[in-house]
This record gives C-alpha cells, structure tokens and sequence, in this order.
C-alpha cells in the first residue's frame, strides 16, 4: 500500500479502528450483509483479538494465553479482514476521511468504525507514575503486573476502586496469594450496580475471603519515596504498606483520535441508533461511543461487552449497506463476587420518581432479588446468589413487556415464562431474531 | 432450522422429557444409577413450566439472534455451523454467567459439577432430541418451521 494517496480508487473501502468486542462485532456484522467488501483493520495493541474481560481470569492463574483469544486463529483470514496490528492511529481528519497513524502514514477510507473502547481513568496523584503502580484493561496491563508479582516478590497489594474492574482485579491478586486491601470512595462496592443490601452481601463475600475493604475514603497519595510503591497513604491519615497499587478507579471514552474533527463527542463519540456518528459513514460504537440509554433516555456511554459486540455488529453491517438499529441498550452486569454471583441488569438501583421497587431477602443465606417497576413494565432487576433465570428479566425489560398480569409472581420460585403474556412467550420460544 | 417446539394444548406436565435429558446427559445412561449418584452434578436442560391448567417444556431456543453468543466474553457460546445449534464449548467457559443474564428463555443453567454453563445440545449425537423421542403425548416436537 502506497503511504500517501488521495486517489478514490486507493481508499480502504471499510476501516476499522480498534481490535476488540466492538470490532469483532463489527467484522461479524459487516460479513453477514457483504462477504467480499476489503476491510482493513487497524489496532495498536500488538495481540490477535482477545477478550479484555478474560484478564483477570489470566492474573488468576484459571486460564492460559491461548484461552484469551476468543476467537480462532484465522479469524481475520477467514472473514476477509486485512489485520494491521500495532498500528495506532494518531488522529482521524473527517473531512478528507483520512486516519494518519502516528507514524504518518495516511489511510483514506470510504466509510470508517472508531472501536477505540476505553482509557483507564488515573487521577492526578502523588506518585502515580512509581514502579509497581498499574491500570487493569490489556493483557499487557496483566502480563505487566504478572511480572511485576515475580520480580518484586510482591506480597500485599492495595485496590483504588470497588467498581468491577477493582473486584475482578483484587480477586485476581488474591488468587495469587497476595495480601488485598480494596479502597473505594463510595459508602459500598458496585455502587452503581448493586444496592445498600446486595452490596452488603457482596461485602460480606469479599470479607470471608480474607480481603480487607475499606469505604468512604480514598488514596489520597501513593507512597514511593525511592520511585517504586511501598504504600500509600489514605486521605483518612492511614497508611498501607504494599508492593502493588492498581488504580481501577474508571474507564473514559478513549476519543482522542476525532478531537478537533467534525465528528461530535460528549463524554464519548455521539451516536444514533444505527451507530453513526455525526459524520455521514463514520461509525463508533463498544466503550468509546455514546448512545441512548432505552431506559432513561439519556445519551450516556455504556461500556459493557454485550452492549459494544452489538452496537459493533449494528454498525458493521450498516457500513457494508444494511438497515441495522440498536433498539434497546442498557446496562447489565453479571459480576461474582468472590465466589458471589450477581447479576444487575437495568435500573436496578432505581428508587422513587415512579419507580416501584419489589425484593425478597431469600431464605438461604445470601440471596436477594430486587425488581423496580415503572407502571405494568419491569425497568430493572438485581439477583445475589440465585441468579438462574435472571435472563428473563432482561427480555421483558428489553422488550418493555407489560407484566401486570404476572405481577404476584415475580419474586416467586414459579415464576418463569409461564407467568408471562402468551404472545411474547411465543415470541421467545419461536427463537427467530426478536426485535419488537 | 429444525427446533424442539412444544405443543402446550397436549403437555400433561408428566416431566418425563426432563428424566430423560437428565439420563441421556449422565455418565451411567441408566435411570436408577443416574439418580442415586448424579443427582447433584447434572441438571436436565429442559424444564417443565406449569401454572395452573398451562403446562409447557422448555429448553434452550437456539435463537437466530443468539444473545448468548454475543455476551459471551471467553468465545465458548457458538453456533454450530452445521446444525445451526448454539453449542457451549465447555473448555472454553470461565462461568461469567453473562449468558445467564442475556437469555430471554432462562434456559442456560449453570453446571452442577463444574462452572460452566449448561444447556440443551438437541442431542447433537442422536437421531432426534430424547426429551421428543420420549414424550409420551407427542406434546414436543422435532421440526423446521
């Protein structure tokens, strides 16, 4: 490929800038309306696509490198994609629909996917930037702290953030017999998943592991006075000794290759419904995109893995001249808690405002469900401990069925689908796509 | 693609489709012996829902849209590109349970034995699904429609 070229013929019909869920979504999507368009594929992260989510399972020791690709090998070959990876794009110029890489070298392109996904959030801190000090979203970021275990001998390790990332990460230390301290700022972990009960739960599951928890506070500086942690210090005055900090505080929308172009961001890039952006034939979709939250209406990011494989297969398959839409995007977590499964799915914390809240503390030990409706419609659903069948749940928020005629039934043990109105309960065992 | 659809105007809610997925998954293949030593280590993948004179079997939908397939983060859900099934590689699995969470049926279970998810296989090494084979009131059947 010639490095600079603004001849028509030479432009890269369908680029794709990023190399993961959103991506693969994309590839998917895009093969499944056109099996010949050239796609090119561009990523900075040197890996064959790989599942973030699994990295944490890898720091644990539960799977090996091979494992971590979640698709096969010739995944690229055999859906026509021309990989080029560790290659990183610098800015994208919308106007001549040229992404230069920061090696300069210029790639027009007929239509265009930002998969860029998400930056670790790391707030200014007195030594942030010390040896033994990490972020958690790359299997470099676990392949670096692997590392760092070994070579320090690292023995106590203290979590910024009680958020997922922050769970899935002190799991993982854990697992390699580190001593864990997990700091979050918020009164609870998964503030924004789980209520005060499930959090309460979810505490107690992580204290019977032998991690220590402690809420309401923050790191306040990281202590490292020879350039490698050996602390930190919290803004209550106590001090941890430890030899590892992970800053699992968030993740951003990782815009920065279309600041200063025409194509509009908020928080993240803005989206419609089919994955476009404000640009005509450039699409964003997985952690970097924002679009409409079904059940809020607000436009937000909502960085989750099934929400980023479908807005990328929307997105795919309307670059290659389908008709796709993302009906209905909103949160949803399944998250164990050491040993602890949750699941969280919608306005699961709502409260108030309309909301009417329906849960049952069950009688085995920790297990709790929580449902919120909004009028005869289910918004939101919350399960500890016994999350079978959760899924349910997730369809007639999905689908926004009225269930005033299932209403007694569900925080039942009998509730299921048989509970539900007979023509949706067909439409769900007919098994063709539903889009209602 | 052929499906299991069931026939709720002819299910006595007998339960027998869900003894026979229970046998046909166990190592022993024999009822009593299944019973007495697998009881804690496999679930039938189908289920009999009931409520009042309504009685139904469900499994696993092999749905078109396959949600589970999208939510799966370690690539263990997939379709099966000759039979159409949604087949759960079970080395592959972590047990995230974002399957659990996305299936609109509630028809991926967790494993009993080891944590990974479970759910219908439509009997990929028989003729026909043994929950069809051996419903007594032909309430479930095998077909394309």
């Amino acid at each position: 490929m010639s490095t600079k070229s603004d001849d028509m013929d030479e432009r890269v019909k369908h680029l794709i800038i990023g190399n993961s869920t959103a991506a693969v979504g994309a590839v998917e999507g895009l093969r499944r309306v056109d099996r010949e368009a050239p796609v090119t594929l561009l990523a900075r992260e040197p890996h064959h696509t790989y599942s973030r989510p699994l990295i944490s399972y890898l720091l644990a020791g539960e799977i090996d490198d091979a494992r971590m690709h979640y698709r096969p090998a010739d995944f690229y070959e055999a859906n026509r994609v021309y990989a080029r990876l560790g290659v990183e794009v610098e800015r994208v110029d919308a106007e001549s629909r040229v992404a230069i890489t920061t090696a300069g070298m210029e790639i027009p392109f007929e239509k265009l996917l930002i998969a860029t996904g998400g930056k670790p959030f790391v707030p200014p801190m007195e030594g942030a930037d010390a040896v033994g000090v990490f972020t958690f979203t790359s299997w470099d970021d676990a392949k670096r702290m692997a590392a760092h275990i070994e070579e320090a001998d690292a023995k106590r390790a203290v979590v910024i953030g009680g958020g997922l990332i922050g769970i899935k990460s002190a799991e993982a230390l854990h697992a390699r017999g580190l001593e864990v301290t997990m700091v979050e700022l918020a009164d609870r972990v998964l503030p924004l998943a789980l209520d005060e009960t499930a959090s309460r739960l979810a505490a107690a599951a992580i204290a019977e592991a032998g991690v220590e928890l402690v809420c309401g506070t923050t790191v306040d500086r990281i202590v490292a006075p020879e350039g490698r942690v050996e602390g930190v210090a919290l803004k209550t005055g106590r001090e941890i000794a430890c030899d590892l900090v992970v800053v699992a505080i968030g993740v951003v929308p990782e815009t920065g290759i279309v600041d200063g172009s025409a194509v509009e961001t908020a928080r993240g890039i803005i989206i419609d419904q089919r994955c476009e952006t404000s640009v005509r034939g450039i699409y964003a979709a997985g952690d970097v995109a924002q679009g409409t939250d079904a059940l809020t209406g607000e436009s937000r990011p909502i960085p989750i893995f099934p929400n980023a494989y479908r807005q990328g297969s929307v997105a795919g398959a309307n670059m290659a001249g389908g008709e796709a839409t993302v009906n209905s995007s909103f949160a949803m977590n399944s998250v164990e808690v050491f040993g602890l499964p949750t699941i969280s799915v919608g306005l699961a914390t709502a409260e108030g405002e309309g909301h009417e809240v329906l849960t049952r503390i069950g009688e085995k030990a920790r297990t709790y469900r929580r449902i919120v409706l909004r009028g005869s419609r289910v918004v939101g659903a919350l399960s500890v401990g016994d999350i079978d069948r959760m899924g349910i749940f997730t369809g007639l928020i999905r689908h926004g069925i009225d269930v005033s005629s299932a209403r007694e039934l569900l925080l039942s043990d009998e509730f299921g689908l048989v509970s539900l109105p007979a023509d949706y309960r067909k439409h769900v065992v007919r098994g063709e796509g539903i889009e209602v | 693609m052929k499906r299991i659809y069931a026939r709720e105007d002819y299910c006595l809610g007998c339960r027998l489709c869900e003894i026979n997925c229970f046998v046909k998954h166990s190592r022993s293949k024999k009822i009593v012996k299944a019973f007495r030593e697998e009881r804690d280590t496999i679930a039938p993948a189908v289920r009999v829902e009931e409520e009042g004179c309504v009685s139904f079997a469900l499994q696993c939908r092999h749905c078109d849209d396959a949600p589970c397939i999208e939510a799966c983060i370690a690539g263990a859900m997939r379709r099966d590109p000759a039979t159409g099934a949604v087949v759960c590689d079970e080395e592959r699995c972590v047990g995230c349970w974002s399957c659990v969470m996305v299936c609109r049926a509630g028809a991926v279970l967790r494993g009993k034995a080891r944590r990974v998810a479970s759910k219908c296989d439509l009997c990929a090494d028989e003729g026909a699904p043994v929950c069809v084979e051996g419903c007594p009131n032909e309430a479930l059947v095998y077909e394309e429609r």
